[in-house]
């Protein structure tokens, strides 16, 4: 064969694996609102930046007359490329080919891409759209799974791995996106279960289209599953790429520094907060007011609204952020909400994020189900990733600092580095009603009109403790700010705890209240 | 602890005070505690009635087995938490019954 009809032959060869499952399974994605798998990388990857690996790849199935079925690269794409001039490794499931079912070489292809970007210390992104297990191949898929869950294990925490559900995800699949640290989703797009309806049908008898069971608002909503939710892939492609800018490439090193700038001025903090303490506000409009140009990228923003978390930037540098929403549940603690704060924390603490805490609770949630849904062990693993954390951690306390909750969001004595209060911050054991109701029991019982007397020792509590003053005095506060220098003083604090370095006692692993 | 006033908006109690703020779909959804009644013999897991081993009027010890519920592959042994008599039995041989369902009802006997 001369040069010229080899490379012709090659390009032949490329062309017959880049067409998938064939035209008309491709028609059937396409009518589905779904792109293929080559469309997805290449609309997430910088224009000319990706390389295909293991093209070529054949399935070994012998079984149930596998051995004579073609199924191109065996149903993944694998490969390199660049978002924003940021190196990663992604994979792609083809559900035109043979539905994307994982068979051995399928498995062996993603941990060849996986053990790559833990190689290579670069962030792996995984397109999950499968129909499963390939039966015909037993064991050995079963096989490939656990390889693939090993492998996210090992890779947690180093480097960023990111799982992008763009089709069914199901049974024992389902683990994989689970061990990684973001889930992207897609309405109507993205399924994610462990027993699917049909199944559930059968055993219990009971009826749940695929959508209600884990489509992706129940995971985005209710499971906390899902990380982001997007409307169309390619606003889910956008949502993964401005991620990317966020976050660092491994845990060694830092997330890349952006030009400062200043926040929008068109958000004037002092008068985002109602004076009354039980009057609600939308905490997400200070962290705006205190971001370079008013950007906060919001992570599960449908689940557990009640505590907000995200990233930001800091004079160019990102920033994790951690904040109470009055807006929603008055902001209180609960197990959804202290599950969803204890991630990011150890995300942000792995990843070295400096963590900024913007705290307004009025404690945790009161309920029988709240407490029988273990908010004991689900509340302490916020004690437990701030207690954990290493990154700068920077307190700002804007109103109510209940209880357990204002030891629980990053107080001075889980370490914080510097915890800032407005003057409108109230550092109590309880709210001025609830104290005053306790402490004054007996002079409001006996008082001869009881209510006159309860509100004069609700007023009198909260005169002498409703402040940080009292916190202050005893040096548990830094410094009581006024709220236009909020930013001002949180970009000192950050630059000061730039090379922030605090020993801890050697253990090969603690354990956290899972 | 959901209240609404005349302008609809929703609070929330902590420790005697009163926040003004939204409910979430979960919050609203929460279920709400029911004292147990361990006279209501419930299926603890959906499944099919595979065989009812005892009749209405009959008095068991704690043990005795009094129900047969087959979920999830296997045949499960329901038995009385306590010596007691059968008062009303809901369910029929063959019949499948969601989680939570009363299957029989017992009074204890001395």
């Amino acid at each position: 064969m001369s040069l010229k009809r080899s490379i012709l032959d090659l390009r032949k060869r490329k062309d017959e694996v880049r067409l998938g499952g064939g035209d008309k399974a491709i028609e059937k994605q396409v009518a589905q609102g779904k792109m293929t798998a080559r469309q997805r990388i290449l609309a997430i990857v910088d224009e000319g930046s990706f390389h295909e690996y293991d093209m070529f790849v054949e399935h070994v199935g012998t079984d149930f007359n596998m051995s004579n079925k073609v199924l191109a690269g065996d149903g993944v794409v694998i490969g390199t490329g660049m978002i924003y001039g940021s190196p990663i490794c992604i994979y792609a499931q083809d559900f035109t080919v043979e539905g994307g079912s994982l068979g051995l070489m399928h498995a062996r292809k993603i941990t060849k891409i996986m053990d790559h970007a833990l190689k290579m210390r670069v962030p792996l992104i995984g397109i999950n759209d499968s129909g499963g297990a390939r039966i015909q191949e037993g064991v050995n898929s079963l096989a490939g799974y656990g390889e693939i869950f090993f492998r996210n294990t090992l890779s947690s925490g180093v480097i960023p791995q990111i799982s992008v559900i763009l089709g069914p995800c199901a049974g024992g699949a389902v683990y994989s996106p689970a061990l990684t640290d973001f889930v992207f989703v897609v309405e109507n797009i993205s399924k994610m279960f462990i027993t699917g309806p049909a199944v559930i049908k059968s055993v219990l008898g009971e009826d749940i289209s695929m959508e209600a069971l884990g489509g992706a608002r129940v995971h985005a909503e209710i499971t906390g599953n899902a990380h982001f939710f997007a409307l169309s892939e390619k606003e889910c492609f956008e949502q993964i790429k401005t991620l990317i800018t966020y976050i660092p490439w491994n845990n060694t090193v830092r997330a890349k520094a952006f030009p400062p700038k200043e926040p929008k001025t068109k958000l004037k903090i002092e008068n985002i907060v109602p004076a009354d303490a039980r009057m609600p506000y939308d905490i997400r409009d200070i962290i705006k007011s205190i971001t370079d140009g008013s950007e906060f990228f919001e992570i599960m923003e449908l689940f557990a609204a009640n505590i907000v978390i995200g990233f930001g930037r800091m004079n160019g540098e990102t920033v994790g952020f951690v904040a109470n929403q009055p807006l929603v549940l008055a902001g209180v603690l609960d197990c959804d909400s202290s599950d969803k704060a204890a991630r990011f924390i150890r995300y942000c603490n792995a990843f070295n994020i400096p963590i900024i805490t913007l705290e307004d609770m009025p404690g945790y949630l009161p309920g029988v189900d709240q407490e029988h849904a273990g908010v004991i062990r689900h509340g302490a693993k916020i004690l437990y990733s701030y207690s954990e954390a290493t990154v700068p951690k920077i307190t700002v306390i804007i109103r109510k600092a209940y209880g357990g909750g204002y030891i629980a969001m990053n107080s001075r004595h889980l370490r914080a580095d510097f915890v800032f209060a407005w003057p409108t911050a109230e550092i109590a054991v309880m709210g001025p009603e609830g104290a005053a109701n306790i402490v004054f029991r007996k002079e409001i019982a006996e008082a001869a009109d009881p209510e006159a007397m309860r509100q004069q020792k609700i007023q009198e509590y909260k005169d002498k403790f409703a402040n940080p003053y009292v916190a202050a005095s005893k040096g548990y506060i830094d410094e009581v700010i006024e709220p236009q220098e909020t930013r001002k003083i949180l970009l000192h604090a950050l630059q000061i705890s730039m090379h922030k370095d605090v020993p801890a006692p050697a253990k090969k692993h603690g354990l956290p209240p899972f | 602890m959901i209240m609404a006033d005349q302008e609809n908006k929703q609070y929330i109690i902590v420790h005697s005070a009163k926040y003004e703020t939204t409910y979430n779909k979960k919050y609203l959804n929460r279920k709400v505690w029911e004292e147990p009644n361990f006279n209501m013999i419930k299926s603890y897991i959906p499944g099919t009635i595979i065989d009812i081993l005892v009749k209405e009027g009959q008095v068991l010890n704690g043990g005795d087995s009094i129900i047969v519920l087959e979920a999830m592959k296997m045949y499960n042994d329901v038995q009385m938490p306590f010596k007691g008599k059968i008062v009303k039995i809901n369910i029929e041989k063959g019949q499948k019954i969601p989680k939570g369902f009363v299957m029989i009802e017992i009074e204890p006997v001395a």
